[in-house]
């Protein structure tokens, strides 16, 4: 770890300008932070702390829908009444992930930016184009066992480790920030970036830009929602691969479904493929497996992971069979 | 046999130092308060097999804080130890830190920074430059030159080939168990701190005698200008048996800076510098009539060291005895590699060697179409054959042990069928395997102490590494004085105190029982003789024929042996008449060499594995794991217990879990850290059970108790994997069962 100047945000405004001006950190629950900092992947020369700002609060939107602020702790935000009723997928990915010390830390906001576990990218003797672009990858023909299948590039093929932003992709959750140039709200598929030949930029934020808070559309009643989780042990550990699904099923048809990946993308992986094979039609076991075909159609595997193309539709599979049961 | 029949030897007594270690009281290695101390941070080797070029401290040195930077271009000069020329000498790594310019493996100490701080050390560490010229890396049996000259280990009985030849079922398969680190929630550590030519070690470790006397080797001071203090450790699993470098720059850099130094092995480099258990890739040839008698084993190991030690993982000793089988021969051929020195890992070589013998047989079972544990039975070993002439077990009750598990685990309900069996949407599989341990004790020196304030004290330079061995010294004194355990103060840990074992091998509990004992008795025997000379003794009339009567010591109190307690007095007024503080006893003990010849000691058990296949996720849980051990009298039913089921643990990691990944470009351990190198959490352990068989083995010391640490780890990989078959058909030969492995069994079967 490098000597870095700390100081604490009053204002939303003030850590807004604090990080813009010094090329920063924010630091919430620092979970990835301090951790990357250890090993010198990350030097910020200066780390605004935001943890006394009032973005912690979790309120219900008028007309429906949830406002989640980016200071919740995932703790707080799994045991939310709310969320465990209404959007049972996100409190289970969130109780998936980490460890219950990391959850009392980590917030909502620093999760969405959650660094990718990559061995190589943890490690500043090796080669990484996101760590230091144009370096190279030495994951390509590195142990690439927990890298992803989908979104990657001959430059990066890193999974993002999130289990909440999964469910949320699955939500169709919107980000909120506040940047040198105002406020903005971004959809979350929208806020991340495929790594192509920048994986160094991993989402749409400017220096400067907070993430002030996350809303949650309301669903239609009747939606049921689910995350599963693939992994070698049953606790503390990535996903090697993930299902979020939010569905609606009337008489037996699929009416609306969303689904998105974790463990498998180099961002939380929205498939509209597997959406459209499955909207309009019966809740069927084909179905179900031509939308999980749909869905990794477009994977590519690399030499130690090709077994998660067949997890991630086993994992969907699952979760369509469990969520389609008439209850 | 104790001969007050007290139930304290045997009962679920509590650790006695536990209350210490749940209030954060009890002081582990860096937990000692010192006055003006420096911090050490090493600066390790980021390449697997190089020359260093050059060291570049030039902006390091002139960082805040630093005191010095020692590396191989100033290292003080250090020694090779003693190793087989002495008693009590072994190191790790028998090369001392920055004895040359050569790197050998990946995470290996090329320099160390001395701060006032921890933060200022790890600052300047990591502006110290290394240029390296590198050669390349071998971390794969593959890789390297093909080993010269005959193998490590031979061991031949019969005429196997012949047999192998003509058997009418064979069995050939190689079976490859992966490098696995120890990773001790405690990390190895060390506080230097010199008084004068004396230098004090606390340290986390197994063997505070074999690390005082390794230390002075190395160091080129004599023994009794070492102390190492090991009060607590916060487990070993063989990884703290013998001194590592970084208790070498501990020592050497407290030195050059005249300051106590604390130096902690980073995460890290638990997985490079401090020992680990090797690969070892293992081709098991087993011969069988159609009836599944054995007629012949070959076990053949190639196993990789480092360049700068030889180990051996003596993975085919078990096969020589486990099984009655005429014709055998096994080798063993080390593969030097650019990896640090490979060390003892709970159940050394006995728990990679089951695992190819137990799937073998089980592989062997399947052919024949007899039950895996019927198969057993027919080969059972009524004496240990790897011996010749052949050898009478001391006391062996493995086949109460098979019945009693599969009796208890229902074992006669297991339909042998691939898949057959159902629980809900999920198929559970069912393994069973042999489990076995040596039984073996050495010496061992203990002063026990009992004081006029009715307290004992019991010290020996043995130590506990989260075992229960302080609490069974106190039972014992308890036993043999009726003095209340928590009356009892056990030192246990310090160089200084009598000389005792290192806690390796499963042998602390058979060792020590002994010379408490012998001790607890001497210093009675003293208290006794004090009672009958006392000026007031009310023991002085005559019994029978004369003589004094025969006093003893039951509850605290002495008095006549035919009458009751009451009778007599406490011990400490006998103390208080001769205005005494205290008396005491040191006693040595040690095995009867014949009786060790005449026997072959072995502890055993059974262990029965359930696992729970969800196919449609590829999801493989163990859902049920039953062990049955015959490892002669227990001595505290609580800790044992422990030390089986966290045993049992660390097999279900073992087999689905852990392996250590090396990068074959740099030799990195990729995965050096709790987050990436898998180990079992509390979500993947089912409710375990644990029976013991209670034959106390009288050839081994008066409680007839043989150690229990490593026994309960042995059988339970190859039971998983033989149950994993018995779900999926999947036959998984090198460990760990990955999801990849039962996705691809799935897809050739479907």
């Amino acid at each position: 770890m490098q000597v870095f100047r700390y100081s604490q945000a009053r204002t939303v405004d003030g850590a807004v300008e604090n990080v813009a001006r010094s090329g920063g950190a924010f630091i919430a629950g620092g979970t990835t932070l301090v951790d990357l900092m250890k090993l010198n992947v990350l030097q910020p020369t200066s780390v605004v702390d935001i943890n006394g700002l009032p973005l912690d609060r979790i309120e219900t939107l008028p007309g429906g829908g949830l406002r989640i602020g980016a200071l919740v702790r995932n703790s707080d935000l799994a045991w939310n009444d709310t969320v465990r009723q209404q959007y049972a997928v996100l409190s289970e990915a969130l109780l998936s992930g980490a460890s219950p010390q990391l959850r009392n830390m980590a917030t909502t906001g620093g999760n969405l930016l959650q660094k990718t576990r990559c061995y190589y990218f943890r490690d500043t003797n090796y080669a990484c184009n996101k760590r230091q672009p144009g370096s190279g990858c030495a994951a390509l023909d590195g142990f690439n066992r927990i890298h992803a299948v989908l979104g990657g590039s001959e430059h990066c093929v890193a999974t993002h480790p999130s289990d909440m932003a999964v469910a949320m992709m699955a939500l169709e959750a919107t980000v909120h920030t506040q940047g040198p140039k105002g406020e903005r709200a971004i959809t979350l598929d929208d806020f991340y970036l495929v790594p192509g030949s920048t994986p160094d930029r991993e989402n749409v934020l400017v220096p400067g830009e907070l993430i002030t808070h996350v809303t949650l559309p309301a669903l239609p009643s009747g939606t049921r929602s689910v995350y599963l989780k693939l992994r070698d042990r049953q606790q503390y550990e990535f996903a090697l691969a993930s299902s979020a699904i939010v569905v609606n099923v009337n008489g037996g048809s699929i009416q609306r479904a969303r689904i998105a990946f974790g463990g498998v993308g180099t961002k939380p992986w929205r498939s509209r493929e597997a959406e459209k094979a499955l909207e309009g039609q019966p809740a069927s076991p084909e179905t179900f497996r031509r939308a999980a075909d749909a869905a990794m159609a477009s994977a590519k595997p690399l030499k130690y992971n090709a077994f998660k193309i067949e997890l991630a539709k086993r994992a969907l599979i699952r979760n369509l069979e469990q969520t389609t049961q008439a209850a | 046999m104790s001969t007050s029949g007290n139930s304290i030897i045997g009962a679920p007594i509590q650790r006695i130092e536990g209350s210490l270690k749940v209030t954060g009281a009890a002081r582990y290695a860096v937990d000692h308060p010192m006055d003006n101390i420096a911090f050490g941070v090493p600066v390790a080797s980021t390449v697997g097999n190089a020359r260093i070029a050059r060291i570049d401290t030039s902006i390091a040195q002139r960082m805040p804080g630093v005191l010095t930077i020692i590396h191989h271009g100033n290292t003080d000069q250090l020694f090779r130890p003693a190793g087989q020329l002495e008693q009590s000498s072994r190191a790790g790594e028998v090369r001392p830190p920055f004895e040359d310019d050569k790197v050998y493996y990946y995470g290996q100490y090329v320099a160390v920074v001395v701060a006032n701080t921890f933060e200022q050390a790890q600052d300047a560490a990591a502006k110290v430059k290394v240029q390296y010229e590198t050669q390349p890396n071998v971390v794969e049996i593959a890789d390297a030159p093909p080993p010269q000259g005959p193998p490590r280990i031979h061991y031949a009985r019969g005429n196997a080939d012949p047999a192998f030849e003509s058997a009418p079922v064979k069995i050939d398969e190689t079976y490859v168990l992966p490098p696995e680190t120890h990773n001790p929630m405690e990390m190895h550590a060390t506080i230097a701190k010199w008084e004068g030519e004396k230098v004090i070690l606390y340290e986390s470790s197994q063997g505070v005698v074999n690390h005082q006397h390794v230390l002075s080797e190395m160091l080129g001071i004599p023994v009794d200008q070492v102390q190492v203090l090991s009060p607590f450790c916060g487990s070993g699993f063989g990884g703290k048996l013998f001194p590592w470098p970084h208790s070498l720059v501990a020592a050497m850099a407290a030195k050059r800076v005249n300051r106590p130094v604390k130096f902690v092995v980073p995460r890290a480099l638990m997985f490079t510098a401090v020992g680990h258990r090797p690969l070892t890739q293992q081709r098991m040839r087993i011969g069988a009539t159609q009836d599944g008698k054995l007629l012949s084993i070959h076990h053949d190991v190639f196993q990789p060291t480092s360049m700068v030690d030889t180990y051996v993982e003596a993975a085919t000793g078990v096969t020589t005895m486990l099984y009655s089988c005429e014709n055998l021969t096994a080798n063993q051929t080390l593969v030097p590699m650019n990896i640090g020195t490979p060390t003892p890992m709970r159940g050394p070589g006995i728990v990679p060697g089951l695992f190819p013998l137990e799937s073998a047989m089980d592989e062997l079972a399947i052919k024949l179409n007899l039950d895996p544990l019927e198969l057993r039975l027919k080969n059972y070993a009524e004496q240990d054959e790897s011996f010749s002439p052949v050898r009478p077990f001391s006391s062996k009750h493995l086949r109460e042990c098979y019945q009693i598990g599969a009796e208890k685990f229902g074992w006669s309900k297991r339909t042998p069928q691939v898949g057959s069996m159902k629980s809900g949407d999920e198929i559970l599989g069912w393994g069973m395997a042999t489990a076995t341990w040596h039984a073996s004790r050495g010496s061992a020196t203990v002063r026990v102490r009992l004081n006029a304030d009715g307290t004992a004290r019991a010290t020996c330079a043995t130590q506990d590494i989260g075992t229960g061995t302080y609490t069974i010294f106190a039972q014992v004194v308890s036993e043999k004085t009726g003095i209340p355990i928590d009356k009892i103060e056990v030192v246990l840990g310090d160089s200084s105190l009598p000389d005792g074992p290192t806690s390796g091998g499963s042998t602390v509990t058979a060792t020590i029982l002994p010379a408490v004992s012998a001790a607890t008795n001497g210093a009675i025997d003293r208290v006794i003789a004090a009672a009958q000379t006392m000026p007031s003794s009310p023991f002085k009339r005559a019994g029978a024929g004369g003589d004094p009567p025969k006093l003893i010591m039951t509850a605290g109190r002495i008095h006549v042996a035919d009458q009751p307690p009451e009778s007599g007095i406490p011990f400490q007024e006998v103390l208080a008449q001769h205005r005494l503080a205290a008396l005491e006893m040191e006693s040595r003990t040690a095995p009867d060499p014949t009786t060790s010849r005449q026997f072959s000691g072995h502890s055993f058990g059974a262990q029965f594995i359930e696992v729970a296949w969800d196919p449609g996720i590829a999801r493989m849980r163990v859902s049920r794991a039953l062990t049955v051990i015959d490892a002669g009298k227990i001595i505290n039913h609580r800790t044992g217990r422990n030390q089986i089921l966290g045993a049992v643990v660390m097999g279900i990691g073992m087999a689905l879990f852990e392996e250590t990944i090396y990068d074959k470009r740099n030799a990195k351990p990729l995965n050096n850290n709790f987050a990436d190198y898998i180990v079992s959490t509390n979500a993947d352990i089912p409710d375990l059970d644990c029976i013991f068989v209670e034959y106390p083995d009288l050839h081994l010391n008066e409680y007839g108790a043989r150690g229990i640490g490593e026994i309960g780890l042995a059988g339970i990989a190859s039971a998983v994997t033989m149950a994993v078959y018995h779900a999926t058909g999947v036959r998984v030969r090198k460990l760990p069962v990955r999801i990849e492995d039962l996705i691809a069994g799935q897809q050739m079967t479907a």
